[in-house]
C-alpha cells in the first residue's frame, strides 16, 4: 500500500485584527505601514498557544479518517512552543486522546521545522503518523512582521489508507543564510534587509531544492498545478517560482484574512490546497529558512472532510482593538487590579492524578444508572446510586454536542478578555458542567446556544511557567 | 428517634457590632464589640460560658486559622473554642454548634460568635476562596455574583419572563431593602435609593447591577445560649428559643446531573422542609412574622421566596412587585433590618446578624423597624453558589 497523506486538519484563531488598526496606531512613527494595511490578521486569544492550536488542528484532522487507536507517532513542529523542557507533544497527545503507547517527537529551530519533519516522516518507515505544526509568532510592535504575522496550526495524518495525496518525491538543503535571527530566549526575530534575502535566498537556494525535488519525483515544473510556498517576505514565493519557470497560479498565501503562521504556514497552505485539489493535480510544497525543503504530491481527489482551513477562516470575529492584541501577547501590562493577584501555583501531583479526567475531558458513565458525570468522584452522583468510580465507562465530552443552560457575563472576576462568560453547559449525553466560555461575543450568548469544546489555557503560573490547560466552551459556528 | 432542638435552647443574650467599612477596627475589636453587648444583654459573668464557636470564613483576610485568635480577643481561657467555616452559612453554623452543645446537655452556657473583616483586601468585593488543588485545575467559578446570576437565566427561562420584567422585580427587592436599611442604626448602607438608580447602575454580572449586590462589610455578631430552665433561673421572662436550625449541602446533583434547571436553589428547599418540620410550621406564608434571608444578590432573595414556600412557584415576581415582602406590606416582611444588601455581609457574622434582628424583633426592641406582635422569625443563609452550596435556616420564636 502506498504511503501518503490520509487526512488534514487546520486551526486559525477566531480573532482578527484589521491591519488598518495596527497601521493607525503606529502612524505617528511609522506612516509607511499604511501601505500594508489591507485585510486582517489572525491573533491568539489570551488562552491560546501553540499547544492549544495544535490540539485543535489534530482534532480537526481526526474528524476525518480511520480510528485514532492506530496512531503510532505524533510529531509536533513549531518554533513557539510554550515549554523548552516539558513535552509539549505529550500534552497534545493526551488532550487529543491519542494512544498512550505513542512515539512523540518535537521539531523546531527554523521556519522549515514542519516541512523538514514531513519530508523525513515520508521517507521513513510507513506507519500511522500525525504531524502537526503550530505557531504563535511574536512580533515587535510597528514591525512589518506584526502586520504580516497571523497564527494557526495544521495537522496531517500520514498512512497507507485511502489517500488524499500521494508523495512523489522531495529534496532538502541546509544553508546558514541568516535571513533573520531569533535567539532561544528572545521573543521576536531580528530581520536582515529584505532585498538580500530575496536575491540570495528565495531566488537562489529555494530553486535548487525545487529542481532536485522535481527530479526526485520524476516530473517537470510544468506538471505542477499548485505552487505552495509560505513567505514572510512579500514576493518571496513569486521570486522562487519565477526562478524555476513556474507559470501557473500561486497557492493562496492566506494573508488576506489570516496572516503568516510561521513554521505552521506551509502545512496550512497545503491543507487549504488539499481541500480543493482535483484528482491527479500535482502540488509543490516549499519550506524556506536556512536552507529549503521541497516536496511533491499528487492529489487523489479525495477531499478531507474536516472543517479545514476554509472552516477555520469562516470562523472569525473582527476587531479594531489593537491594544487587545498587545495585551494578549504580553506586550503591554494593563492595570487588571488586585483581583488579578491570586496565587497561580498548581499542584503538579494533583495534575498527574487528574490527568485521566482532565486532559481528554473524560466523564464517567455509570454502568448502573447510566448517568454521565464530570468530574468523576469516588462514587456515582445520582441520588441513591453510589456505584464506585472504578466501574465507570469513560466518555469524552470533547466532541459531545452541548448547549448553554445558564450563563452570565461576569465583569467582576479577573479575566484577561472580559467579561468572563460563565455558566452551565448541558451535554446531550446528560453530563453538565459549570464552565468558562471563550471566543464569545455578547450577541452570540444566550440560553440554548449550541457550544463546542475547545482545549485552552486556564492559567499560567508566572513563577514556574506551568500552564494549566483545560476545556472551555465556545459558541458553535452555525 | 431524634426529636430536634425545638425549645431546648434559649438565646439569653445577643450582640451585633456596627457593620460597614470599619477602617478603625480589626476583627478582634469587632468580636469584642459584639461579645460585650451579648454578655451585657445576657447579664451573666463571662466565666459562665463553657464552650464557644467562632464562625469566620475567608482565609485571605481575617485573623488566621483556628479559634485561637478569637480566644485571645475575648480572653476566654481554657474552654473549648472551635472555629467553623461553611462559606456564607458560617454564622448559622456557629450558632448550631453552640445550640447543639446546650441541647445535648454537654454544657449549660455556650457562645456563638461570627466575625469577618473583609475590608482589609484593598479592593471591593470578596477575595477568591481557594477551591482545592483538584478543582483549581479545571473549575471556573467566576465571581459570586456570576454564580448567582445563573439563577436569573434559569428562572427567566423556566417561567418565560422577559429580561426587563425580571430586572424590575429585582430592583424592587433592592429598593425595599434600602428603605429598611435607612432605619437600621448599625447597618452599613443607610441611604434610600430610587428605582431608576438601581435599574441604571453599572453591570456586575448580567443581569445583576451594582445595586443588585449586597454590601461587602466588616462586622461581628454573637449569641449566648443556654437551656430555657437555666434562662428562667437567670430571671429571663420574655424568652426567645430556637425552634429549628437546619442545613442542607449539595452532593453534585445540581452541578453534575441534568436534574436541576437553574431556576431555584435545591438546598434551600431541603433545609426549609426540615426546618419547618422541626419547628412545627405548616403554613409559612401565614405563620412567619418576618424573614431575614440571604439576599447576597437580588435574584437570590427573589427565588428564595419560592424556595422557602412563601411564594408559590413562579409567583415571586408578582409577590415582590405587590409589596408582599415590604416592611409595611400585608405579607411577610423580609430584610427588615436592610438585609445583606444594606446591613452588610461580613460573611462569618451574617447568620448571627440575621438571628440578632429576629431576636430583637421578637423582644420588641427593633425601634422604628418594629413589626408589631412578631412571634416567629426565620433566617436563611446560602453558602457557596446556588448549584453547589449550603443552605442554613434557623427559626426563632417567643417561648411558650
Amino acid at each position: 500500500m502506498e504511503f501518503g497523506i490520509v487526512s488534514s486538519g487546520a486551526y486559525i484563531p477566531k480573532h482578527r485584527l484589521a491591519r488598518s488598526a495596527i497601521a493607525a496606531a503606529h502612524s505617528w512613527m511609522a506612516p509607511a505601514l499604511k501601505a500594508q494595511a489591507k485585510g486582517a490578521r489572525a491573533f491568539c486569544n489570551f488562552d491560546e498557544d501553540s499547544v492549544t492550536m495544535a490540539v485543535e488542528a489534530v482534532r480537526d484532522c481526526l474528524a476525518d479518517g480511520p480510528e485514532r487507536a492506530g496512531i503510532e507517532v505524533l510529531a509536533l513542529a513549531s518554533t513557539t512552543l510554550p515549554y523548552a523542557d516539558l513535552s509539549n507533544a505529550a500534552i497534545v497527545a493526551a488532550a487529543a486522546d491519542l494512544p498512550k503507547a505513542i512515539r512523540t517527537l518535537e521539531s523546531g529551530g527554523s521556519q522549515r521545522a514542519a516541512t523538514s519533519t514531513l519530508l523525513q516522516l515520508l521517507r521513513g518507515p510507513a506507519c500511522d503518523t500525525l504531524l502537526v505544526a503550530s505557531e504563535r509568532p511574536q512580533a515587535r510592535p510597528a514591525s512589518v512582521q506584526e502586520m504580516q504575522s497571523g497564527a494557526g496550526a495544521a495537522a496531517l495524518r500520514l498512512g497507507c489508507g485511502d489517500l488524499v495525496a500521494r508523495f512523489l518525491g522531495g529534496a532538502s538543503l541546509a544553508a546558514t543564510l541568516a535571513d533573520h535571527v531569533r535567539a532561544s530566549d528572545a521573543e521576536e526575530g531580528y530581520f536582515w534587509e529584505e532585498r538580500w534575502v530575496r536575491d540570495e535566498g528565495y531566488a537562489k537556494i529555494a530553486p535548487r531544492v525545487i529542481r532536485a525535488a522535481l527530479e526526485d519525483a520524476g516530473i517537470g515544473i510544468d506538471d505542477i498545478d499548485h505552487f505552495v510556498m509560505p513567505s514572510l517576505l512579500r514576493q518571496g514565493a513569486a521570486v522562487a517560482a519565477r526562478a524555476v519557470g513556474f507559470a501557473g497560479k500561486m497557492a493562496d498565501d492566506l494573508a488576506a484574512d489570516g496572516g503568516h503562521a510561521g513554521a505552521a504556514h506551509g502545512l496550512l497552505m497545503l491543507a487549504s490546497v488539499l481541500e480543493s485539489a482535483r484528482p491527479g493535480e500535482r502540488i509543490l510544497l516549499v519550506g524556506f529558512g536556512q536552507g529549503a525543503d521541497a516536496l511533491v504530491f499528487e492529489a487523489t481527489g479525495r477531499r478531507p472532510s474536516s472543517r479545514g482551513v476554509s472552516g477555520a477562516l469562516a470562523r472569525r470575529v473582527e476587531t479594531t482593538d489593537y491594544l487587545r492584541l498587545l495585551s494578549h501577547y504580553d506586550r503591554i501590562e494593563l492595570d487588571w487590579g488586585m483581583r488579578a493577584e491570586s496565587p497561580e501555583k498548581a499542584a503538579l501531583t494533583n495534575a498527574w492524578r487528574a490527568e485521566g479526567q482532565l486532559a481528554a475531558f473524560k466523564a464517567g458513565r455509570c454502568p448502573a444508572c447510566g448517568a454521565v458525570q464530570f468530574p468523576q468522584l469516588p462514587c456515582c452522583v445520582s441520588p441513591g446510586c453510589g456505584t464506585p468510580r472504578d466501574r465507570f465507562a469513560q466518555a469524552s465530552l470533547a466532541d459531545e454536542p452541548a448547549k448553554v443552560l445558564t450563563y452570565t457575563a461576569d465583569w467582576l472576576s479577573y479575566h484577561p478578555a472580559p467579561p468572563l462568560y460563565v455558566g452551565f453547559v448541558q451535554f446531550e449525553n446528560g453530563a453538565r458542567l459549570y464552565m468558562e466560555t471563550t471566543d464569545a461575543a455578547a450577541e452570540e450568548m444566550d440560553v440554548g446556544v449550541p457550544v463546542a469544546m475547545v482545549f485552552r489555557i486556564k492559567r499560567i503560573d508566572p513563577r514556574s511557567g506551568f500552564r494549566r490547560y483545560f476545556w472551555k466552551a465556545t459558541p458553535q459556528e452555525p | 428517634m431524634a426529636t430536634g432542638i425545638k425549645d431546648k435552647v434559649a438565646i439569653i443574650g445577643m450582640g451585633c457590632s456596627r457593620f460597614g467599612e470599619r477602617w478603625d477596627v480589626g476583627e478582634d475589636d469587632l468580636m469584642a464589640e459584639a461579645f460585650d453587648e451579648a454578655l451585657a444583654d445576657a447579664g451573666i459573668e463571662k466565666s459562665r460560658i463553657e464552650a464557644a464557636w467562632l464562625g469566620s470564613c475567608m482565609d485571605a483576610v481575617n485573623i488566621g486559622n483556628s479559634a485561637i485568635p478569637a480566644s485571645f480577643a475575648l480572653r476566654m481561657d481554657g474552654i473549648p473554642f472551635t472555629r467553623v467555616e461553611n462559606m456564607c452559612a458560617t454564622g448559622t453554623e456557629a450558632l448550631r454548634g453552640a445550640a447543639y452543645a446546650v441541647a445535648s446537655g454537654a454544657v449549660d452556657v455556650a457562645l456563638a460568635i461570627g466575625a469577618e473583616k473583609l475590608k482589609d483586601t484593598g479592593y471591593g468585593g470578596l477575595p477568591n476562596p481557594f477551591k482545592g488543588t483538584f478543582n483549581d485545575l479545571w473549575f471556573q467559578i467566576g465571581s459570586a455574583p456570576a454564580g448567582f446570576a445563573q439563577l436569573a437565566s434559569g428562572y427567566r427561562t423556566r417561567y418565560q419572563i422577559s429580561k426587563q420584567d425580571l430586572k424590575r422585580a429585582l430592583a424592587h427587592v433592592s429598593w425595599k431593602s434600602h428603605q429598611n436599611g435607612a432605619l437600621s442604626p448599625k447597618a452599613h448602607l443607610r441611604k434610600p435609593v430610587d428605582m431608576d438608580t438601581i435599574l441604571n447602575a453599572p453591570m456586575i454580572a448580567e443581569p445583576l447591577g451594582l445595586y443588585d449586590c449586597c454590601g461587602v462589610s466588616d462586622g461581628a455578631a454573637a449569641a449566648i445560649v443556654t437551656t430555657p430552665e437555666i434562662a428562667r433561673t437567670l430571671g429571663k421572662v420574655d424568652m426567645v428559643t430556637i425552634k429549628a436550625i437546619q442545613l442542607s449541602i449539595s452532593s453534585g446533583i445540581e452541578s453534575s446531573t441534568d436534574q436541576w434547571d437553574g431556576s431555584h436553589v435545591r438546598n434551600t428547599r431541603n433545609a426549609a422542609r426540615k426546618a419547618y418540620e422541626e419547628a412545627g410550621i405548616t403554613d409559612p406564608r401565614r405563620q412567619l412574622d418576618l424573614m431575614e434571608v440571604h439576599d447576597c444578590f437580588s435574584i437570590t432573595e427573589l427565588v428564595t421566596m419560592e424556595d422557602l414556600f412563601v411564594s408559590e412557584e413562579g409567583r415571586a415576581v408578582a409577590d415582590v412587585l405587590d409589596g408582599f415582602y415590604d416592611r409595611d406590606g400585608v405579607g411577610v416582611p423580609c430584610q427588615v433590618d436592610g438585609g445583606l444588601k444594606c446591613f452588610g455581609h461580613p460573611i462569618g457574622a451574617s447568620g448571627l446578624r440575621m438571628a440578632y434582628e429576629n431576636y430583637s424583633q421578637l423582644l420588641g426592641r427593633a425601634g422604628e423597624r418594629q413589626i408589631a406582635g412578631a412571634s416567629l422569625g426565620l433566617s436563611h443563609n446560602l453558602g457557596g453558589v446556588p448549584f453547589q452550596g449550603i443552605a442554613a435556616i434557623s427559626i426563632l420564636g417567643l417561648h411558650g
